[in-house]
């Protein structure tokens, strides 16, 4: 059951062929069979999803219910759910149980999906190999020795060992779509405002996007479609109609324009990963796009451009952690100063707290225009490229990391070597364009993954092209040994 | 841009984050080759350039000045790490 796509669990679950009982129970026993050896949960909730997964079988025997109807999946602990604890990876929000739930949380339980636990991931959704995170790193089902990615490593591991047959994930430089192409799955980071972040624990506001991990375009499409649309509660959503995207799914590909960015092909590219990634574009021209170069002069600066817009709104988010209305409090504080300063000191882990050093520093009297209005200037180049490419082109498309998995511990003590990682996931949230990863090969025995970037609310363009790919190809059906 | 140990206990101050002594400089070393990372910026030519705060040009939305919330007050003080009498405790702030 847990190889079927989401489009065959639910034409199971309407033939009772099987009930959402057995299909939640036979994940919640492959997470107690497996998740030992890959720590990806870091809350499982069997009551919770079996309450929901008889509610399902109820709806589905008096013949109603949707596409999502009684299917499981994995919510990343970045999402408040009211009654569960919701860590965010930190040990800061350890004991923290939400009082409310995440828009998304409430959207995906109303579309009848049944929740299995909280997926583990990076401190704050900091970092880029889930190393960060308070309850320990996540391993790789491809290879335990090796990282999933990160920051939504956790969403990532279960899913694609098939310990959920999708989850939720957020990407603020690259958290959907690098652990994506480093575990053989499919992710996407919707555009900025597409998705509500109501609910969704802030890191840095104007990148910070929920997206999806699956393990095929059809299955994103149809967990994106119930997530996507406008929140009153969240006041940068965008107040525009949702495509149909399964419905889009099915277009060909002919006359498709793909632009290939020189600076996606530069220095620092693993040779086995760009062979993998120009056999996805020969896969591509065959099945009828057309491919044209594109220029994104900027591209380069987007690292040092993420490393002071994201720290700098990261320091002022993450200064609501004081100690006083939830969250880790310091015992025995003499003074309310010595309180906030122990309780995040002690809360924090030292990726957090360097990125909230970082962003405190380039936002002081002092360097503020050398760096912090500096970078919202680059950024504005950055945009400017993406908007030129796309004059020309449908799509962008490059790889999306520059190797494949490492080796757990391997960038351990130097922050710049691992933010380096998301090299080719940055721009796309800076310009606040919807992006993708999809499996393209493998090297070295791992997957490798390819990234297709579209314009302002083309989803549905982008969930097809990798959807025509996935028609043509079977990397994205290949399992990790294992866990067949 | 080097940051000395210094100036790391000093931006932890501004953060309100406590950070043990022997634990300064091992910081500055890091943030120091962060710094150095996004000096990069500074080779850009940005003189006519807008800064960009956010991807979407959008104002902010304005809703009808009607309560839409319930009270949860309760709920809300229930994960407060130390309440007393619906108040939240901290330590003594006025001598």
């Amino acid at each position: 059951m847990h190889n079927l796509s989401i489009k065959e669990l639910s034409e199971g679950l309407k033939a009772k062929r099987f009930s959402s009982r057995e299909l939640t129970q036979h994940h919640l026993d492959r997470i107690a069979r497996h998740d030992w050896a890959l720590n990806s949960f870091i809350t499982v909730t069997p009551e919770r999803a079996m309450a929901q997964a008889a509610a399902a079988d109820a709806q589905l025997a008096a013949g109603a219910g949707g596409p999502l109807t009684g299917i499981p999946l994995a919510q990343k602990d970045i999402f408040c759910t009211r009654g569960v604890k919701t860590s965010c990876g930190s040990k800061m929000l350890d004991r923290f149980v939400a009082p409310y739930d995440a828009t998304i949380v409430e959207k995906l339980d109303a579309a009848g999906m049944v929740m299995l636990g909280k997926a583990n991931m990076d401190e704050f959704a900091m970092g880029s190999s889930n190393e960060t995170s308070w309850h320990g790193a996540v391993r790789n089902p491809w290879n335990p020795g090796r990282v999933p990615g990160g920051s939504s490593g956790g969403s990532a591991a279960a899913v694609a060992a098939g310990l959920a047959p999708a989850a939720t994930a957020t990407d603020t430089g690259g958290s959907i779509r690098q652990p994506a192409a480093l575990t053989n799955l499919t992710g996407i980071k919707p555009t900025y405002g597409r998705v509500s972040r109501y609910g969704m624990i802030a890191f840095a506001s104007s990148l910070d996007q929920a997206g999806v991990l699956a393990r095929s375009a059809q299955d994103a499409a149809y967990v994106l479609q119930a997530m996507a649309g406008f929140d009153p509660r969240d006041s940068t959503s965008v107040d525009c109609p949702v495509d149909d995207y399964p419905a889009a799914l099915d277009k060909p590909l002919r006359g498709l324009r793909i632009g290939l960015p020189d600076e996606f092909f530069a220095e620092g590219l693993e040779p086995g990963v760009r062979s993998c990634v120009e056999g996805a574009i020969k896969k591509l021209w065959e099945l009828g796009a057309e491919f044209e170069n594109v220029s994104l002069p900027n591209m380069p600066l987007s690292v040092p451009t993420y490393y002071v817009v994201a720290p700098a709104e990261a320091s002022s988010n993450l200064a609501r952690f004081d100690g006083v209305r939830y969250g880790h409090r310091a015992d025995n504080a003499a003074s309310l100063e010595e309180l906030y300063k122990r309780s995040r000191g002690e809360g924090f882990g030292a990726e957090v707290q360097r990125r909230i050093m970082i962003g405190t520093y380039v936002l002081s009297h002092g360097y503020y225009d050398a760096y912090y209005l500096k970078a919202q200037k680059v950024r504005r180049l950055i945009y400017d490229d993406f908007k030129r490419a796309f004059a020309s082109v449908d799509l962008v498309l490059g790889p999306t990391a520059q190797n494949v998995a490492f080796r757990l511990g391997d960038k351990g003590d130097d922050p710049v070597a691992m933010y380096l990682n998301d090299i080719y996931t940055i721009a796309a949230n800076l310009a606040g364009i919807p992006a993708l990863s999809m499996p393209c090969g493998f090297h070295d025995g791992l997957p490798v993954g390819v990234q297709l970037m579209g314009n302002f609310f083309d989803e549905a363009r982008m969930l097809n092209v990798a959807h025509q790919y996935q028609q043509a190809t079977d990397w994205h059906k290949r399992r990790p040994p294992g866990f067949e | 841009m080097k940051l000395s140990p210094e100036q790391v206990k000093q931006v932890a101050h501004l953060a309100r984050l406590e950070i043990r002594p022997e634990q300064l400089g091992h910081y500055a070393a890091q943030l120091s080759s962060i710094l150095e990372m996004v000096s990069q910026l500074a080779a850009a030519r940005t003189d006519a350039v807008e800064p960009m705060a956010h991807p979407l040009d959008m104002v902010q939305r304005l809703r009808p000045d009607a309560v839409t919330e319930e009270d949860r007050r309760a709920d809300f003080q229930a994960i407060a790490p130390a309440v007393e009498n619906g108040l939240y405790l901290v330590p003594k702030v006025i001598e």
